[in-house]
């Protein structure tokens, strides 16, 4: 009996992919997470500390703060982008799906900003509410807030900083989840949706009650991304608060403390192995959501049919 | 039960209000950084007059730093990575979805890990690999990086372009004794929509990302063009007419590429994003 010959031509597809992967990304994260076990011995060695640095980061209140704080600032940032972008997003594809004229102008346009760099919205906005500027400041003598400190310097105040930067990352990412309900929504079948209007229903009920059950999956989807995008984020707030995601830690989330940590920031000297620490501690809560995600969403409606 | 031209109406009147949102940064930074500035301040809605008109702003710029540089390294970098992460994943992806083999399903979910786990929770450990193999500092390094994170979507996505193509052209070709490269050769054209898409999907990631060539490769040599607006705008915060020169001169090439791939990408998202 022949034996089948060796598949190289398997091996000739495969490998390049698979060891770019494996090596670039596969490994790195591995070596940081075993990183993360370490800590500096000095003289160059190194010992193992197991779980020490996580047990240290969220204990010693030289970290536990700061960590807590980013944490905590991080939830507000996600929370706004699922209160805010995500139902306005919802809204204008519900929109542009009724086929009014220009829509593909309107969709075009809406998705502009999502295609530059965070810094540089980041930076336009700051120009732009920059008290020196002014640009608002006629509007807000209309509104009668001439005077009230925070609305004058949104970017500069602890108590509007956060909320300022999490809308201004709302406004330039609103298009994603807006394209991916509004391909959701295309692929609802016509049938039933007129089925619903010759049977009287509104606008609205139809919405409601035919077309958003039918887009829930999408619903998951734009949510998951929403979350892993959120608690990576760093462009927007290094771009605009620097490092120290001032004024004094307001927008600081877990991508800056991250950062910081590792690279170091005014008189305190980067920690690599504390920086793979919070590297973990972001990978276990983006972990975690991904399988609340798949197991908690998606097992339940994802059989949704049409 | 109300008239519909006036629900059409509504529908426009939020549409065009959202647009108008979206563009009125946007088009406010561009008009003014051709103002000198006096303009800027006094009047920063209006767009600039032949009285007003100056190109002091993109006239610092370029002194000071190499934007033409920062934006070649931008255009390597991107077209390297987009070009690895669409071909090797189309070897890849048409491996898992033509062959049947034992490790198939392992290797489909390992790759199809790095959709949803960033690569930037791993920089401690690339970065000591990049400095340890004396990558730091160059493009190359990033061209790599770029790849990794761009793979496992784009093998996810076009091994599922490959598995619906039918059959009987390639065992049709079999039989005239054509080796499985060059099977891989001729299906490689049907799906070149799909290969569009995942460029158009991949790019912009890599374009607009601060993170790595901030970590990876700061030097000057090697800036890319969002990182090397990010440090003049640091430096140059008090003079406006740089800054929102820099600005504009920056998002230019990211509205060019848009308006020209927006179709690819528009697809690409409605398409290829749902699982």
């Amino acid at each position: 009996m022949k034996r089948k010959p060796f598949p190289w031509h398997l091996v000739v597809f495969l490998a390049p992919a698979v060891l770019v992967y494996t090596v670039f990304m596969i490994y790195p994260m591995v070596a940081s997470l075993t990183f993360s076990l370490f800590q500096d011995a000095g003289n160059g060695r190194q010992v193992f500390v197991g779980l020490g640095n996580y047990v240290r980061l969220l204990t010693d209140p030289l970290w536990r703060d700061p960590f807590w704080n980013a944490f905590r600032n991080n939830l507000i940032f996600f929370a706004v982008h699922m209160t805010v972008q995500n139902p306005v997003a919802l809204l204008l594809a519900a929109l542009l799906v009724t086929r009014v004229r220009g829509a593909w102008i309107y969709r075009t346009v809406i998705f502009t900003p999502a295609i530059l760099s965070a810094v540089l919205i980041g930076f336009a906005w700051k120009l732009i509410l920059s008290p020196t500027w002014g640009i608002w400041l006629p509007l807000l003598d209309r509104l009668g807030l001439g005077d009230n400190e925070v609305a004058v310097a949104l970017l500069g105040n602890p108590s509007s900083a956060l909320l300022t930067l999490s809308l201004i990352s709302v406004w330039q990412n609103v298009g994603i989840p807006m394209m991916l309900f509004l391909a959701a929504l295309i692929r609802v079948p016509r049938e039933l949706v007129e089925a619903a209007q010759v049977d009287g229903a509104t606008g609205w009920r139809v919405f409601w009650n035919v077309q958003f059950p039918l887009i829930l999956p999408t619903v998951g989807i734009v949510a998951i991304l929403t979350f892993i995008g959120n608690f990576n984020a760093f462009d927007l707030i290094y771009a605009t608060q620097g490092a120290l995601a001032g004024p004094n830690f307001a927008t600081d989330i877990l991508g800056t403390f991250f950062f910081r940590t590792f690279f170091g920031f005014q008189l305190r000297p980067g920690d690599p192995h504390m920086g793979a620490t919070v590297a973990g501690v972001m990978l276990l809560i983006i972990l975690t959501g991904v399988l609340l995600y798949l197991y908690g969403w998606q097992r339940r409606v994802g059989e949704v049919q049409y | 039960m109300r008239p519909r031209w006036l629900s059409g109406l509504a529908a426009h009147a939020v549409l065009l209000g959202y647009s108008l949102l979206v563009l009125f940064p946007i088009v406010l930074v561009f008009q003014n950084s051709f103002k000198d500035q006096m303009a800027i301040f006094a009047e920063p809605l209006r767009p600039p007059t032949p009285e007003t008109f100056s190109l002091e702003g993109y006239r610092t710029l370029f002194e000071v730093a190499n934007f033409p540089r920062y934006f070649l390294n931008s255009l390597t970098v991107t077209v390297a990575s987009l070009f690895l992460i669409v071909f090797l994943g189309a070897m890849a992806g048409f491996a898992l979805a033509e062959y049947r083999f034992r490790l198939n399903t392992f290797l489909s979910l390992y790759l199809a890990l790095g959709i949803m786990v960033p690569i930037r929770l791993g920089t401690v450990g690339l970065l000591r690999l990049m400095a340890a193999w004396h990558m730091v500092n160059t493009l190359t390094a990033l061209v790599l990086v770029y790849t990794a994170m761009g793979l496992p979507l784009s093998i996810f996505v076009l091994s599922r372009f490959f598995a619906q193509l039918p059959p009987d052209f390639k065992d049709a070709a079999r039989v005239d004794g054509a080796s499985e490269y060059r099977v891989f050769w001729m299906v490689l054209p049907l799906v070149r929509p799909a290969l569009g898409t995942v460029a158009a999907i991949s790019m912009i990631p890599i374009w607009n990302d601060l993170w790595f060539p901030l970590i990876l490769a700061p030097s000057d040599r090697t800036k890319t063009i969002v990182l090397g607006a990010q440090v003049f705008l640091g430096q140059f915060l008090n003079d406006w007419q740089a800054v929102l020169a820099a600005l504009s001169l920056a998002m230019i090439p990211a509205v060019l590429l848009y308006l020209v791939f927006s179709k690819q990408l528009i697809r690409g998202l409605t398409a290829g994003a749902v699982k």
